[in-house]
C-alpha cells in the first residue's frame, strides 16, 4: 500500500471523529432551539466568538469521553507497539512486522508513529481523556476549598484573616515548579504525605456542602436532615475511596499517582481562588442586602453562602473557566517534566517531552499533542468570557 | 510609608523563613535522604549502609536542630570518624579542623555545599542568576514595549479590526504554553524537517556567547507567553480611559487622533499594565524553568530542575530562598509604584 496524501489524511480523520461531530451537532442543535431557556448558558450562543470557543471546548471533551472512555475514535490501541512502525511519517500503512500486512487491524499510522513504534493519532486522543478526567474536578475542587474558606476570612476578617492570608500568600510565593518537584515524587508517596494533604482537602466539599445545607433549612428539620444525611452517607463514602483508598464496598479506588497530581493541582489553585473570594466577600459585605439580613437575624453562615456567594458567581464563573484552562497547562506541565503520571500514559506533556528529543529529525510525534494542548485553552477563554456578560465581571483581587 | 516598607519586609522574612523550613521537611524526609544517598554513594547500597552514610554525614538528626545549623543559630554538626579525624558541617577537609569555626549557616554567609556540582551553592546561584538574568533581561526587553505597542493600538478604537485582530492573536499567546509554543518554534525555525534552520535548537552555547542565533528563540517563546496577558489588560485599561469625559473634551477642542492617544489618554492607561508586569515576574520564573529545561541553557531554572531531581537539599533551599525574595520584592515594588502612579490611593 502507498503513503497517503495530506488530503486523505485529513479526510480519513474526519471520518475517524464522526461520532465526535454528531454528539456536537446534537449538542449545538439542541442549545440553540432552547436557548432562551437555558439562562446564562444559553446567552453563550448569541455570539459567535462564544460559539466557537465552547466549540472548540466541547469538541476535546467529547474526544476525550468518547476516544478515552468508550474507544470509539481510536484507530489503533495505546500502549501497542510496532518494530516496524517507528518514526514513521503521517499515512504511512500499518504493518505488524516488517512486510507483514496486519490482519482486521485499522489499516494506516494516520499521524504517524512515534519513537517506540506507537500510533500518535490514537495518543493524541487518549490523551484529551487524561486531562479531562482531571482538570475539571481539580478545579471544582480548588472552588469549593477556596470558597469555604475565603467567605469566613472575607466576612468576619481580622486574626482568622490574617492567618488565612498569609497561608494563603506562603503557598502563592511558591514557584509552582518547585512545589511540584516537591510534592510529585514517588518518594513523596512513600511517605504518605499526599494522602494527609487529599485528607483535608477533600473534606472541603462535605463541610461546605453541609453548611449550604443546614443553613439554608435548619428552621425546617425533617428537609434539612434528608438534605444533609445525603450529603454526609455519599460524600463520606466517596471521601473515604478517594482519600484513603478504603471504600468499606470496594468500589472507588485512586490510583496512588493520580492522586498526587491531582492533590498538588488543588493544592496549588486554591489560594488563588481563596484570594478572588475574600477580596469580592469584602467588597459585597458592605451592601444593603446583607445589612437587612443581618438585620433579620440570619446566620453569618446563611449570608455568607445565600446572601453573598450568589452574587459573587459572575466573576467566579469566569475564573472556574480560565482555571481549568491552568489546570490544563499545569497539568502538561507536570507530564513535561516527567513528574506524576506514569511514563507510559499519552497525556500531552509527557507525549510532547518525549517527541521532543527527536525533534529535529522527526517533527510528527511531538507536535499534534503541541498544538491539541493549546487548543482547549483559547478555546476556554471565550466561552468564559462569554457566559459572564451582563453580570458585574469584576475581578478584584 | 517607611512604616509600611517596615512592615512589608517583616512578613517578607517571615515567609521566607517558613517557606524555607517547608523545603527543608520535605527533602529532609527519609525517603529523599535515602535517594540522596544512593546516588552520593552507590545504587546497590543496603539499608545499614544507607544509615550509616546519614548518619557520618549528619543527616540523622532531628529536623529542627538540622535547620537551625543551616540558618547558623545552631553550632554545626561533628562525628568523629574511625581513626580518630573529625568530619563536620563547618570543617573543610583540606584545613586543620581546629581552625574550622561553631557555626556556619546563612547568617555567616555561607550557604553550604551542593551535593550534585560538588561546589559552593553561593558560587553556583551567584554564576546562574547572571545567565538567567541576562535572559530575563532580553526577554523584557522584547516582551514590555511589544505588550504595550500591542495594547495601545488594540484599545485606542475599541471593536475595531484592528482591536479584533490583535486581540485575537494575545488570547492565542497567552493560550499556548511555553512547553508547546517552544517545541513548535524549534520545529519551525530550527529542525531540518521544515528546512528553514534560521535559528539553532539549543542556547547551549549562549552561555559564554550569546548571538542572536543561538538566544532568540528562548526569549521570544518566554515573551510571547507573558505578551498577551498584558497587552489585554493595556488594551482595557486603554478602552477604559478612551470613553472618558476629558478625552471626548479633547476630541471636541480639535485635537488630533494621536495626539489625544500619545498625550492625553497613555499615561492614564499604563497605571494599570505596570502592576501587572510586576506581578508576571514570578510567572517568568515558572516559564524561565521550561524554557531552560528546553533549550538547554544552564541558568537558575534549569538549577532548580537538577537540585530538586536529585534531592540536592543546600542547592535547593538557596533556589528557594532566591525565587521567595523575587516574588515578594516584585509585589512590594508594585504595591509602592502604583501609589507614585495613582495619586488616589494611599498605603496608609
Amino acid at each position: 500500500m502507498d503513503l497517503l496524501s495530506w488530503g486523505e489524511i485529513i479526510l480519513r480523520m474526519f471520518g475517524r471523529f464522526m461520532p465526535v461531530w454528531i454528539a456536537l451537532a446534537v449538542t449545538f442543535a439542541l442549545s440553540i432551539t432552547f436557548k432562551r431557556r437555558l439562562g446564562l448558558y444559553g446567552k453563550l450562543f448569541d455570539s459567535p466568538i462564544g460559539m466557537v470557543g465552547f466549540g472548540l471546548v466541547m469538541f476535546w471533551v467529547f474526544t476525550g469521553i468518547l476516544g478515552g472512555g468508550f474507544d470509539m475514535i481510536l484507530t489503533h490501541p495505546v500502549l501497542e507497539q510496532s518494530a516496524s512502525m517507528k518514526n514513521k511519517v503521517p499515512g504511512t500503512p500499518y504493518t505488524k512486522m516488517m512486510g507483514e500486512a496486519a490482519e482486521g487491524a485499522y489499516p494506516y499510522y494516520l499521524l504517524g508513529g512515534d519513537n517506540l513504534g506507537r500510533d500518535v493519532f490514537s495518543r493524541m486522543v487518549v490523551g484529551s481523556w487524561e486531562v479531562i478526567k482531571i482538570a475539571p474536578f481539580a478545579s471544582l475542587f480548588a472552588f469549593m476549598v477556596g470558597i469555604t474558606l475565603g467567605l469566613p476570612a472575607g466576612y468576619y476578617g481580622g486574626r482568622l484573616d490574617t492567618l488565612l492570608s498569609f497561608l494563603a500568600n506562603l503557598i502563592l510565593a511558591f514557584p509552582v515548579i518547585l512545589l511540584f518537584y516537591l510534592l510529585v515524587t514517588p518518594e513523596i508517596v512513600l511517605t504518605g504525605i499526599p494522602v494527609y494533604m487529599a485528607a483535608v482537602l477533600f473534606i472541603f466539599p462535605i463541610v461546605f456542602l453541609v453548611l449550604l445545607w443546614n443553613s439554608r433549612f435548619h428552621t425546617q428539620p425533617k428537609t434539612r436532615n434528608i438534605y444533609v444525611g445525603i450529603t454526609l452517607v455519599v460524600g463520606l463514602w466517596l471521601y473515604s475511596g478517594i482519600a484513603w483508598n478504603a471504600d468499606p464496598l470496594g468500589l472507588i479506588g485512586f490510583p496512588p499517582n493520580l492522586l498526587v497530581v491531582f492533590v498538588a493541582v488543588v493544592f496549588v489553585n486554591s489560594p488563588t481562588v481563596f484570594r478572588i473570594v475574600r477580596g469580592l466577600t469584602m467588597d459585597i459585605k458592605t451592601r444593603d442586602y446583607v445589612a437587612a439580613a443581618q438585620t433579620r437575624g440570619e446566620g453569618t453562615w446563611y449570608i455568607m453562602l445565600w446572601e453573598i456567594l450568589p452574587n459573587v458567581r459572575g466573576p467566579l464563573l469566569v475564573d472556574f473557566c480560565l482555571r481549568i484552562g491552568y489546570t490544563t497547562i499545569l497539568l502538561g506541565t507536570l507530564g513535561f517534566f516527567g513528574l506524576g503520571l506514569s511514563p507510559e500514559s499519552p497525556d500531552w506533556g509527557s507525549t510532547i517531552n518525549e517527541g521532543r528529543k527527536l525533534l529535529s529529525l522527526y517533527l510528527h510525534p511531538a507536535l499534534p499533542p503541541a498544538l491539541r494542548a493549546a487548543e482547549p485553552r483559547s478555546g476556554a477563554q471565550p466561552a468564559g468570557r462569554r457566559s459572564a456578560r451582563g453580570k458585574p465581571a469584576r475581578l478584584s483581587i | 510609608m517607611a512604616k509600611f516598607i517596615l512592615r512589608r519586609v517583616g512578613v517578607m522574612l517571615l515567609t521566607a523563613l517558613c517557606l524555607t523550613f517547608i523545603v527543608f521537611f520535605l527533602t529532609n524526609l527519609y525517603p529523599n535522604l535515602e535517594k540522596l544517598a544512593k546516588t552520593q554513594g552507590n545504587f546497590r547500597m543496603t539499608d545499614e549502609e544507607v544509615a550509616s552514610f546519614l548518619g557520618r554525614n549528619g543527616y540523622l538528626q532531628p529536623v529542627p536542630v538540622k535547620y537551625g545549623q543551616w540558618l547558623g543559630v545552631l553550632p554545626g554538626w561533628t562525628t568523629e570518624a574511625g581513626d580518630g579525624t573529625l568530619r563536620g558541617r563547618c570543617i573543610d577537609p583540606d584545613s586543620p579542623a581546629e581552625d574550622a569555626p561553631r557555626f556556619c549557616g546563612i547568617l555567616q554567609g555561607d550557604w553550604g555545599h551542593s551535593t550534585v556540582f560538588r561546589t559552593e551553592v553561593g558560587g553556583i546561584i551567584g554564576d546562574k542568576l547572571g545567565l538567567t538574568g541576562r535572559l530575563m533581561l532580553w526577554v523584557m526587553l522584547l516582551m514590555v514595549p511589544g505588550a504595550l505597542i500591542l495594547g495601545v493600538l488594540a484599545g485606542m478604537r475599541e471593536g475595531s479590526r484592528t482591536d479584533r485582530t490583535l486581540s485575537t492573536f494575545a488570547i492565542t499567546t497567552t493560550a499556548t504554553p511555553e512547553y508547546v509554543s517552544g517545541v513548535l518554534f524549534i520545529a519551525i525555525f530550527a529542525s531540518s524537517a521544515v528546512g528553514l534552520k534560521w535559528f539553532k535548537g539549543t542556547a547551549t552555547s549562549a552561555m559564554e556567547n550569546p548571538t542572536f542565533e543561538n538566544f532568540f528563540l528562548p526569549v521570544l517563546t518566554i515573551a510571547l507567553y507573558g505578551m498577551g496577558y498584558i497587552a489585554r489588560m493595556t488594551r482595557a485599561s486603554m478602552a477604559e480611559v478612551m470613553t472618558a469625559q476629558y478625552i471626548r473634551t479633547a476630541r471636541l477642542k480639535g485635537v488630533s487622533f494621536p495626539n489625544i492617544v500619545l498625550k492625553h489618554a497613555l499615561r492614564n492607561a499604563l497605571i494599570a499594565p505596570f502592576t501587572v508586569i510586576m506581578l508576571q515576574f514570578p510567572w517568568l520564573l515558572n516559564g524561565v524553568v521550561i524554557v531552560e529545561t528546553l533549550f538547554n541553557y544552564k541558568g537558575f531554572g534549569w538549577t532548580l530542575v537538577q537540585a530538586a531531581s536529585n534531592n540536592d537539599i543546600e542547592l535547593l533551599l538557596a533556589v528557594s530562598v532566591v525565587s521567595v525574595i523575587v516574588v515578594l520584592v516584585t509585589q512590594l515594588i508594585s504595591d509602592i509604584g502604583y501609589v507614585y502612579l495613582n495619586p488616589r490611593i494611599s498605603v496608609t
